[in-house]
């Protein structure tokens, strides 16, 4: 017979041997703080407890003998330690590491503004800069109310820290862009030609840039195409200056994307409601098209081609400054085309490669006439085809540090005529750079670079050496450095007609410091930048020009403080000074202000669904040239100091089925006097105020979107 | 004889091991599925205690799709309301490796939809202006996607309505539709088998609460 006892210790033997034995300890973080919410547990066993605010944590356990104990917690990294578990064990005292993620490193800072959704700790995201009131959804706008930048209404361009315009480049996808704004009129400032919608990352660096971008002397603003569209949509937009239509066809797979959108837009109608300073004569038309291919060819590889066309067109009539009665008659017919193709691939074993080309052709026709009077009207006809290719390679070197290096080569045809005079010239720039990312602890970073350039047209060379450090304080603070040499060739209107030129040159010097919290962001900059061998032209073409510019600034946003406001503050304090072109000797430009401070306003009523933006700026008078003084006083004058504010509206709603926005905004809504500067005739006897066309821009529009809500964007659109 | 015996009662002896694992697992699983509910864990601290729970049962057991499905429902509840929004996106990452776990073990379901969705809605939390775009649509798709797999799951109702809720009404947020759905989560709870006492069942009481807001 089967005794029943050693049955039942049989059957009871797995359960009484789970005595219990309680594990007890304090957990903490390197600095001795302790840790609550701590996962601590007995690997392979349900055993386990939390830790206690005071990091302390207590739990029973049947496990015995040699056992893996684990303690987790968000943002640490993981541990696992062998354990003897049984009576009489000590306490455990156990320590959690942080992980090194990309809001607890260091990031190379100085002299860039950044606006992202993919990165976390930058001071913008791309609908902030949509979003500027008064910037009616121009890029160069919205970032002018960044430090750094001028307010210069006459021409196009960003005028960083004492640059002209043109000493600011432009780059897609890391490719430069020859013309990247419209054509417009002398003394008026043109649009940018690229929607804000077609970048997922914008960057202005307003100095110390890296070696892997050239040929800016001042700033670099490097624009990132979006990726995939999120889902399929149609668009459409009815506005009080013209129309638009767009499709974004995303496939089932999610891998393949197209899209079309095209608008176009006729101002005369609203030039008969608002006068203009001038008369248009022929009514200001702008056609544009652009298209999309996107491919993602691996997990990490991606195919993007993207294709624009503009075709615009007006003509003003306004008085003669030289001959008083008389009119003098400016017209323009500008077609553009640009395309852009790009592939980046993962090699493996931390290898990158990123391919680019890019072609554009700009076709300027401009006729300018005073009329009755001689000399003979002048037409001018001028052509840009702009080729490039990029290659760029990257490589992680352990487990945050990177190199980059690559080449990149560009073709450009230039060729201009005023009326049978041809002034015609071509010109291959290649370069070759490598910059390298140095962690030498998560909070303590250094990149050093440097870029060799060769340009056929001045026929010469040169090596420009990069270097930043930045240095994490805390996990909200950082301080900056940034040191760089740049070169660019002078202006395509003097290479045109000398080539015995050389590079422009500039050195810049940044310190900054930061402190970027979840809703709080301030940065200060003070910068100094050294002009050597820039243009003059006087007594004739050469390349003896000098100059500085040294200055202050300050960035402060708020996302708190008042419920649904978001505002930021910007001040820029600007000491420059320089001898190019035809000035007689160092002095202050005529598109630098001494003080300029901009203050950018968002509110949101979430019951009437409302959004209202409003940006006020503000800048000192910037100095004028006036004939009638002698050589000893040259831009001695100041226009009045500037004052404008730009305000929107948005109501968004639903009709029928479509998602709709409903848009009004006004530039210079309180009507402030605009004075840029003044045009003297050549005896010095009358004078223009340059300003805008009209002391105020008025826009209307209505914004559908079928398929998914892209209200948010049209709303940024503006 | 005896032998044989003895060895069949040794064998019955690990059988009843086996089972009484079984049974310790479904005791652990009921106790912390009934503290979900209980609206005392309902914070910050409560919610990451039981996610720390259900991860110790889930790495214990490691074939069990439910104590990762638990773990990455108590995480996105945790990150809904912790307050530190820094902490917000790296308390869902979290959600999303328990989440893909309980997939891989389970299959494409319904709840798992639902939780996915949460997540993508819990993604809004962090920066709504930014992220609202995105994320949005994609709640909304995978409550699409969740009602295709089980028309009959109550909580893609709860879910549906509770974003009708939350969503501004011009962004086709609406209370009238929010109490439709609210209602129909209500029929289909009255209907609803759990496959399991310890399968997903929750969200009637929360509900009910939520009804309140639309009169």
């Amino acid at each position: 017979m089967l005794k029943p006892f050693p049955i039942l210790l049989m059957l009871l033997l797995p359960l009484l041997t789970q005595a219990q034995t309680i594990v007890k300890g304090r957990i903490t973080d390197v600095k001795k703080r302790p840790l609550a919410g701590v996962n601590i547990a007995v690997k392979g066993s349900y055993d386990g407890a939390t830790s206690a605010k005071d990091g302390s944590f207590s739990f029973p356990t049947s496990a015995t003998g040699e056992r893996f104990l684990t303690a987790s917690l968000t943002g640490y990294q993981t541990l696992e330690i062998k354990a003897v578990l049984g009576p009489g064990q000590p306490d455990f005292v156990l320590v959690l590491k942080e992980t090194v993620n990309e809001l607890k490193m260091v990031t190379i800072s100085a002299g860039s503004f950044e606006a992202s959704d993919e990165k976390k700790n930058t001071m913008l995201k791309p609908l902030d800069i949509v979003t500027t009131a008064g910037a009616n959804g121009d890029i160069v706008s919205a970032l002018k109310t960044l430090p750094g930048a001028q307010q210069v209404g006459e021409k196009e361009g960003l005028f960083v820290r004492g640059g002209t315009g043109t000493e600011t480049q432009t780059f897609i996808d890391g490719m430069i862009v020859r013309n990247p704004f419209t054509t417009g009129m002398p003394d008026f400032a043109a649009r940018g030609r690229f929607s804000p919608f077609l970048f997922k990352g914008t960057t202005f660096s307003s100095g110390g840039y890296s070696a892997l971008y050239g040929q800016g002397l001042s700033s670099a603003l490097i624009l990132e195409s979006i990726d995939l569209p999120e889902r399929s949509s149609y668009s459409i937009g009815i506005m009080s200056i013209g129309g638009s239509v767009g499709v974004d066809k995303l496939s089932k797979d999610k891998k393949t994307g197209y899209g079309f959108e095209a608008d176009y837009v006729n101002l005369s109608p609203y030039f008969k409601l608002v006068k203009q300073q001038q008369e248009p004569v022929v009514a200001p038309q702008n056609l544009n098209f652009s298209a999309n291919y996107r491919l993602k060819t691996s997990k990490n590889g991606m195919l993007k081609v993207f294709f624009t066309g503009s075709w615009n067109k007006f003509g003003f009539l306004g008085e003669s400054l030289e001959y008083p009665g008389d009119k003098e008659e400016f017209r323009v017919d500008n077609k553009y085309a640009y395309t852009n193709i790009s592939y980046k691939e993962s090699l493996g074993n931390g290898w990158k490669i990123q391919l680019g080309t890019s072609f554009s052709t700009n076709r300027d026709k401009l006729y300018m006439d005073t009329i009755n009077k001689s000399p003979e009207p002048s037409h001018i006809k001028a052509r840009q085809d702009f080729t490039q290719v990029r290659t760029v390679v990257s490589k992680n070197l352990g487990q945050f540090s990177m190199l980059r290096f690559g080449s990149e080569y560009q073709y450009d045809d230039e060729r201009s005529a005023l009326n049978d005079m041809h002034a015609d010239y071509a010109d291959s720039y290649t370069a070759t750079f490598a910059e390298t990312d140095v962690y030498f602890t998560p909070r303590f970073v250094g990149r050093f670079g440097a870029r060799f350039e060769y340009t056929s047209v001045l026929k010469a060379a040169n090596i420009a050496p990069r270097a930043s450090l930045a240095y994490k304080l805390d996990p909200k603070s950082q301080v900056a450095f940034a040191y760089g040499e740049f070169y660019q060739k002078p202006e395509q209107q003097y290479l045109r007609f000398f080539r015995g030129l050389n590079y422009q040159r500039a050195t810049h010097y940044i310190a900054s410091y930061q402190r970027v919290s979840e809703f709080f962001t301030f940065r200060t900059e003070v910068f100094y930048k050294k002009y050597h061998d820039l243009m003059k032209t006087v007594p004739s073409f050469n390349n003896n020009g000098t100059g500085y510019a040294k200055g202050v600034e300050l960035f402060w946003r708020d996302r708190k403080t008042f419920k649904n406001v978001d505002y930021w503050i910007s001040y820029s304090y600007l000491d420059t000074k320089r001898d190019y072109l035809n000035y007689p000797y160092e002095v202050q430009p005529d598109f630098a202000a001494d003080h300029t401070a901009s203050l950018v306003y968002k509110h949101y009523i979430p019951s009437v669904q409302l959004n209202l933006g409003a940006t006020y700026s503000f800048a000192t008078g910037r100095p004028y040239y006036n004939p009638n003084r002698p050589q000893s006083e040259f831009m001695k004058d100041r226009t009045r100091s500037l004052n404008t504010l730009g305000v929107n509206v948005n109501y968004l709603t639903t009709v029928g089925k479509a998602f709709t926005v409903f848009v009004l905004s006004v530039t210079n809504a309180l009507g402030n006097d605009q004075e840029y500067g003044f045009r003297y005739s050549s005896d010095g006897l009358r004078r223009n105020m340059v300003g805008p066309m009209a002391p105020r821009f008025f826009f209307v529009g209505m914004f559908m979107s079928f398929g998914i809500d892209r209200r948010q964007e049209v709303i940024d659109r503006q | 004889m005896k032998r044989i015996l003895f060895s069949l009662m040794a064998v019955a002896g690990t059988i009843f091991t086996v089972q009484a694992q079984s049974d310790q697992f479904k005791d652990a699983m009921k106790q912390q599925i009934m503290l979900i509910d209980s609206g005392s864990t309902w914070s910050p601290a409560g919610m990451q205690q039981l996610a720390n729970t259900f991860e110790r049962i889930a790495e214990a057991e490691k074939t069990q799709w439910l104590p990762y499905y638990y773990a990455a429902y108590c995480r996105v509840n945790e990150a809904f309301v912790t307050e530190n929004k820094s902490k917000t996106d790296e308390i869902i990452d979290k959600a999303v490796l328990n989440i893909e776990k309980a997939q891989a073990l389970k299959g494409p379901d319904s709840e798992i939809s639902c939780i996915l969705s949460l997540i993508a809605s819990a993604r809004i939390g962090v920066d709504p202006m930014t992220r609202g775009m995105k994320y949005g649509p994609e709640s909304a798709e995978l409550l699409e996607t969740a009602q295709q797999q089980n028309p009959e799951n109550p909580r893609v109702f709860v879910l549906k309505g509770q974003n009708f809720l939350y969503t501004p009404e011009a962004f086709g947020g609406s209370k009238t539709k929010a109490k439709e759905m609210f209602d129909l989560a209500l029929k289909k709870y009255a209907a609803f088998k759990p496959e399991s006492d310890i399968a997903p069942n929750w969200g009637e009481a929360y509900v009910k609460e939520l009804m309140k807001q639309v009169p």
